[in-house]
């Protein structure tokens, strides 16, 4: 479903993604770990295609990027951690905003709304909604025209205990729905307890990977501190 | 064609109702504005002769003023909450964007143009209700727009973009300004028309250049 091979992102004289490979199967879940300035940000970016490579392969939905971004981005939806909404319209106004860019018939809006628990919040300005109801509503933008691929950059930013366990609720059942999704995260219990797989991205490159299954959190923690320690510490 | 106009007319939906909601650009706008006409008003008053020549460059300046202060305030909106990078996550041409946002903002620069106009009027006692001044207007708002629009994306990384689109954007509309001025100017004062056909073209062309300018280049300035 994502393929990326030898991709070379640049920033002036700073390297961010050195000659990365990645690949990511249909309907897997993957939590991309790493520290600060690691390169999930970017990486995340230019699968989205927000952003250029400077050299390298990158395939998703079997459309290349740059040149297929259109079709890659009808088949992506992208939750960031900003919310990517205006403040000043209501939750439902800023879905069907959104629905009449992806061309989506107006009855979704009322689905959507409904499977992430704002319905009867619908009519209320998101600029008074908290984080977490933000933060769920831009999951809602972002399966608003049932994308295959959802990528999600850092989703739990901000949220208190609470609404990050509504927002994995949320995340575990568009999963369920066999989309493939891509999350990046500090959080290594919650990957560990989402994903279905974990690659960690250290220095532009993806140092290693491992499936989730069997593997509780502490043996993650001890895994990522490990690989970390391999690559020369913080990127 | 039909989804690519549903698109542009999105954009055009929510900029329009997000400042119904909340009418602070267009208070803003207005605002200075007025206070503007009224300033030169009281600063020329004593010269009859100087007020009847300057008055257009007046109600230009006026016009342009308040427009940057929308522009500025139009794209900030679209980087507060990262808004920008929502748009063009949607699978359409990204020059939907442009056009849905400068015809938002071009439909704000004319509403506070229309309440402008007659206090303009009353104040400098020039006949501004014919349709050829008022076609200069239009033209004018159009290829100020049409610029201000791209620039005001161009700078919206920016930290310092408040300061940089007025630095970037008026040498850049100096000659849709001079022909508006020349133009309005030569209607107040009830010219020829042949005298000003050749401001009038130079409004249009550069609207017609700009525009396609702006939709050409927007995918590049857009990029990161």
């Amino acid at each position: 479903m994502i393929q990326v091979k030898r991709l070379v992102k640049r920033f002036g004289p700073l390297t961010v993604l050195k000659e990365l490979d990645f690949e990511v199967r249909s309907g897997e879940f993957v939590a991309l770990l790493g520290p600060n300035g690691a390169g999930k940000t970017t990486l995340l970016r230019i699968l989205s295609s927000l952003s250029k490579p400077n050299s390298g392969l990158v395939q998703v939905a079997s459309y290349r990027l740059p040149e297929g971004a259109v079709s890659v981005r009808a088949q992506l939806g992208v939750v960031s951690h900003q919310p990517l909404l205006y403040g000043d319209l209501t939750a439902e106004e800023n879905l069907s905003f959104f629905a009449r860019l992806y061309g989506v018939e107006k009855p979704r809006i009322g689905d959507v709304l409904d499977l992430v628990g704002l319905s009867r919040r619908k009519s209320d300005l998101v600029r008074i909604f908290s984080r977490g109801m933000q933060q769920r509503l831009a999951i809602g933008r972002a399966i608003l025209h049932n994308p295959r691929i959802l990528l999600l950059d850092e989703p739990h930013t901000g949220l208190d205990q609470e609404a990050g366990e509504i927002l994995d609720k949320l995340l575990r059942e568009i999963a369920l729905e066999g989309r493939t999704v891509v999350m990046t995260s500090h959080d290594l219990i919650r990957a560990a307890e989402l994903a279905s797989r974990v690659d960690i991205l250290s220095k532009g490159k993806i140092k290693a990977s491992t499936e989730t299954s069997g593997l509780g959190s502490a043996e993650l923690v001890s895994f990522y501190r490990e690989v970390l320690q391999e690559a020369g510490g913080a990127a | 064609m039909k989804s690519y106009l549903n698109a542009v007319r999105a954009v055009i939906w929510k900029d329009l109702t997000a400042e119904w909601r909340t009418r602070e650009n267009l208070s803003a706008m207005l605002v200075f504005a007025l206070l503007v006409i009224l300033i030169f008003n009281f600063a020329l008053e004593l010269d009859i002769q100087a007020q009847e020549s300057l008055s257009a460059g007046v109600l230009w300046a006026t016009f342009i003023f308040a427009g940057t202060i929308g522009l500025n305030r139009s794209m900030a909106v679209e980087k507060d909450r990262g808004c920008l990078d929502g748009m063009l996550l949607a699978p359409v041409d990204r020059s939907v964007i442009y056009f849905g946002k400068a015809i938002g903002n071009l439909i704000f620069m004319l509403l506070v143009e229309i309440i402008v106009l007659p206090v303009y009027s009353f104040l400098y006692q020039v006949p501004v209700f014919q349709p050829g001044f008022l076609l200069v207007v239009l033209l004018g708002s159009i290829g100020y727009v049409a610029v201000g629009t791209l620039l005001a994306t161009m700078v919206i990384q920016v930290r310092t973009r408040d300061i940089l689109l007025p630095i970037l954007l008026f040498p850049l509309t100096l000659p849709v300004i001079i022909a508006a001025v020349k133009a309005s100017q030569g209607f107040l004062q009830m010219v020829p028309l042949d005298d000003i056909a050749a401001w009038l073209n130079l409004l249009i062309v550069y609207d017609l250049i700009f525009t396609s300018v702006a939709f050409m280049v927007f995918d590049y300035v857009v990029e990161e």
